[in-house]
């Protein structure tokens, strides 16, 4: 077993057995309970990335023009803002109390290895959360000036938070600045080169933040596009509709870069996880890409289009480059292929049509300089904020469980990382109905927010505007 | 005092700044429900509207003993976690609806909401006492789940600390509150607060005196280390606690005198003493058998966190002093005198115009083509800085110009 694992040669800390594994029948439900934990607050997470920016713009249009209906959007957009960042607060939380709930083995060997990124996380947070707050809750108490610089800190907080956090999850894939004994104790921690030496932390961290702009400009501009739909056409709602718009329609073909070197770095850093989002068995000069299809355990693909030297030349820029087959490690060391691959194509698939709905507005825009007139487009943008949802759901499904069995890539396995306490399934049961709570009310009160009246001179306007008035 | 015990002394720190203000806005619903109709009402608005800017940021001291725990000693952070995982999830579940209650206290004035809130607010302080208490008593064991997951807390002492932060908690709240409402001008309101306030205070006093006789019968040995003569840090223990007495009784005739201000600093004092006490005497052993020196991590993890924590703190403190400053200032009642508007309002954008597109574009390209054929590198790095700021270029010119769409 050591030798094969040492033959695969992927690892650069040999075998990663030294750790004692714990007896746990509960693996798969703490994993479950890691990954729906991570599944509502990773959105969230988008938010805090990307909507500070979107709503800071927005009031600074309306100090620049003196136009109301901007400064009214921008007011309205802080309090959802703030509501769903109290969300992610919470959420958060949860995540940080998980990794010593459930993983009590890799916090005890590698808490000190990435533990600085979580310090400095800490700090980004308090700076977001005391701008926020002072943002939000001073409106009109301070002058506009000063009031529009209280939003600065609070999108570079959001940049360094996420960028800290991604740096934990880099370094958990492409494990670095430390060395195992033989007794299975961490030494010769250097948490500097672990964290920030790495060279996944750039590409992971562009791909998220693109996609969070994605995800928040489609889901932003899909309630207006809703609104247009149902005839709401003056200033404030096409404003609301346009500007994010404007974000995710450049985001998602820039996406497509991103993700090309986000797969390139996986590729040459982890070539089983690409051979799992691609279900490759064999190693193969000239790799062909398959599209969608099941993965068989002999490793053939069934109902699969297959093109030929494609994979090959995306994940290495050469048609006839050799990709890593699955074949080459022990079938221990593997995710489950079908989850990850499809997860992978998910990702993929709406990724690529996320870009294409882009460029369809953006032909629009710069050959008529007008908004596409057809009612599909609206309808399409509706659906490309869940859509959006979605694929960055799936691509941290792609990236985590095409991690595993191991928690710190090649060096530690998830059943070495886990609780060895009873009842886990329990609180998993307690934390499902608590979030179902929240989920609805964070839902109920952005609909009282959004049924707010509008200031009546802007009210009078669109009403004008939609021949209601 | 070593490298190993700096730490320590940090997680003590934000674990006072965690008690002496998230405390606070775990008690503030609890006051709510006390009353019927109409005054539930109010105090249950007074309460939202001191939390709702600060809770927030209160919140993230947890987080911060958190990170700085498993970085410093993660095998102590493994064992407590695993071991009380119950009570720990438990102060989770209840952060989680103590946030619900923000969030939707935001918008409506709900007493189902208000109860919730209640509930959590209970909850958590008593869970998170729990846990200390755990540690006091000697149950958590090194080790993943070494310790038993029931008996580990459900035991006298956690439960006697439990019930202590829930007092302390609700009383924090009521003199905060008091002191809130008192600045806002609602005498009425800052009366029923510091009634309620002295009755938590002498119940936080006597939950503390019945705390100290269930640690001589169950935990001798911290008790020793804490109070009696014979223990080790016997004279900085005995210190702490009599600072300790000696505010909350101060503390107690301030309210009745409704002198709320200074109540607000001498109650955060009387816990503050506390909590150091209890660091002093939970040493040299952190748990059985493990002495905070033997968990601590190398010296250059810790001076990593050391210097990340003091230029954290150089950003942190400007920061909370001007929200405090505002909150504290009463800027953000909903009385305070609303700034002058600005004159320089109504100039119409320039349109965004084909050079600066141009621009944008060649930027963007340039920087794309060079990310596209780079394998790693400074070219591939140039590459992506060039690319995303003609990506972030083009999303201002493009949202500005359809921002200016006309009909």
């Amino acid at each position: 077993m050591l030798d094969l694992v040492a033959a695969a040669g992927d690892f650069a800390f040999g075998p990663g057995n030294s750790f004692p594994t714990v007896d746990q029948d509960y693996l798969l439900q703490a994993r479950q309970m890691q990954a729906m934990s991570f599944v509502m607050h990773v959105p969230l997470v988008c938010f805090g990335i990307a909507f500070p920016s979107l709503v800071i713009f927005m009031e600074w249009l309306g100090l620049r023009t003196g136009k109301a209906h901007f400064l009214a959007l921008a007011r309205r957009w802080s309090k959802v803002m703030i509501t769903l960042f109290a969300a992610g607060v919470v959420t958060g939380t949860l995540l940080s109390f998980e990794l010593g709930m459930l993983w009590p083995g890799f916090m005890s060997a590698f808490g000190d290895v990435f533990g600085l990124a979580f310090g400095l996380e800490g700090f980004s947070f308090f700076i977001e959360a005391i701008f926020i707050s002072i943002y939000v809750y001073s409106w009109d108490k301070i002058s506009p000036r000063k009031h529009i610089l209280t939003g600065i800190p609070v999108i570079a907080a959001g940049i360094t938070g996420s960028m800290m956090v991604i740096a934990v999850n880099a370094w958990m894939n492409n494990p670095s600045g430390f060395s195992v004994d033989k007794a299975g104790q961490v030494t010769d921690v250097k948490p500097f080169e672990a964290l920030f030496a790495n060279g996944h932390l750039w590409p992971q961290l562009t791909h998220m933040y693109i996609a969070a702009y994605i995800v928040v400009g489609f889901l932003i501009a899909g309630v207006y596009a809703f609104a247009w739909l149902k005839g709401r056409r003056g200033a404030y709602f096409r404003t609301a509709l346009v500007v994010p718009l404007a974000v995710a329609c450049l985001a998602a073909p820039a996406q497509l870069l991103i993700g090309d070197w986000a797969a390139r770095t996986v590729a040459d850093d982890q070539p089983i996880k690409l051979a799992s989002f691609e279900g490759l068995y064999e190693t193969t000069e000239g790799a062909p890409e398959t599209i969608l299809g099941w993965y068989e355990p002999d490793g053939t693909i069934e109902y699969g289009i297959q093109i030929p030297k494609l994979l090959s030349l995306l994940a290495y820029h050469d048609p006839n480059a050799t990709v890593q087959g699955l074949d080459t490690v022990p079938e221990d060391d593997l995710p489950p292929i079908n989850v990850v691959r499809i997860a992978f194509q998910t990702m993929v698939g709406i990724g690529t049509g996320l870009a294409a709905l882009a460029a369809w507005f953006l032909w629009i825009w710069f050959r008529r300089r007008r908004l596409p007139q057809t009612k599909w487009f609206y309808r399409a943008v509706v659906l490309a904020g869940p859509a959006a949802v979605l694929a960055l759901i799936a691509g941290w499904v792609t990236t985590e469980v095409g991690r595993q069995p191991w928690v710190v890539y090649g060096v530690m396995r998830t059943e070495q990382a886990v609780s060895g306490a009873d009842g886990i399934v329990f609180g998993f049961a307690a934390l499902i109905a608590v979030y179902a709570v929240l989920v609805v009310t964070v839902f109920w009160v952005l609909r009282r927010i959004a049924r707010q009246p509008l200031p009546t001179e802007i009210a009078a306007l669109e009403e004008v505007a939609d021949g209601t008035g | 005092m070593e490298l190993a015990d700096i730490p320590a002394l940090l997680i003590l720190a934000g674990i006072i700044a965690y008690a002496v203000l998230a405390g606070a806005d775990f008690g503030a619903p609890v006051w709510a429900v006390t009353a019927r109709g109409e005054e539930s009402n109010r105090l249950r608005e007074s309460g939202h509207r001191s939390m709702a800017p600060v809770w927030e940021a209160n919140h993230v001291w947890l987080i911060f003993v958190l990170v700085v725990c498993w970085t410093a000693y993660p095998e102590v952070f493994g064992a407590i976690f695993s071991t009380l995982w119950i009570p720990l999830i438990l102060a989770c579940l209840g952060i989680i609806m103590r946030a619900i209650g923000y969030v939707a206290g935001g918008v409506t004035v709900s007493r189902s909401v208000t109860w919730l809130a209640a509930i959590a607010s209970l909850l958590v302080p008593f869970a998170l006492g729990a846990v200390i208490g755990a540690l006091v008593a000697g149950n958590v064991p090194p080790g993943n789940a070494e310790g038993d997951i029931i008996s580990s807390w459900l035991a006298p002492v956690p439960i006697m600390v439990g019930l202590l932060l829930v007092a302390t908690s609700a009383y924090l709240a009521a003199v905060y509150l008091a002191a809130d409402a008192k600045r806002r001008g609602e005498e009425d309101l800052a009366r029923a607060f510091g009634n309620r306030a002295l009755l938590a205070g002498v119940v936080a006093g006597l939950l503390a005196v019945a705390g100290l006789v269930v640690l001589y019968f169950d935990a001798r040995g911290f008790f020793d280390a804490m109070v009696s003569t014979s223990g080790r840090h016997n004279e900085l223990g005995r210190l702490c606690v009599c600072v300790s007495a000696i505010a909350g009784t101060a503390t107690l005739w301030l309210l009745s005198i409704r002198r709320y201000g200074e109540a607000r600093f001498v109650a955060a004092v009387a816990v503050a003493a506390i909590v150091v006490g209890w660091g002093l005497a939970q040493q040299p052993e952190v748990m059985p058998g493990l002495t905070i020196h033997e968990a601590a991590a190398s010296d250059d993890v810790i001076i990593g966190l050391l210097v990340a924590v003091a230029v954290g703190l150089l950003i942190l403190i400007p920061s909370l002093y001007l929200l405090y400053g505002l909150v504290l200032g009463g800027r953000f009642d909903p009385l305070a005198v609303p700034a002058v508007e600005s004159a320089e309002a109504g100039r119409e954008l320039d349109p965004a115009g084909r050079s600066r597109v141009a621009v944008v574009l060649v930027i963007a390209a340039v920087g794309g083509l060079l990310l596209f054929i780079s394998d790693g590198g400074a070219r591939l790095y140039i590459g992506l800085a060039l690319f995303m700021i003609g990506l972030a270029g083009g999303v201002v010119l493009l949202a500005r110009s359809l921002a200016q769409l006309r009909d």
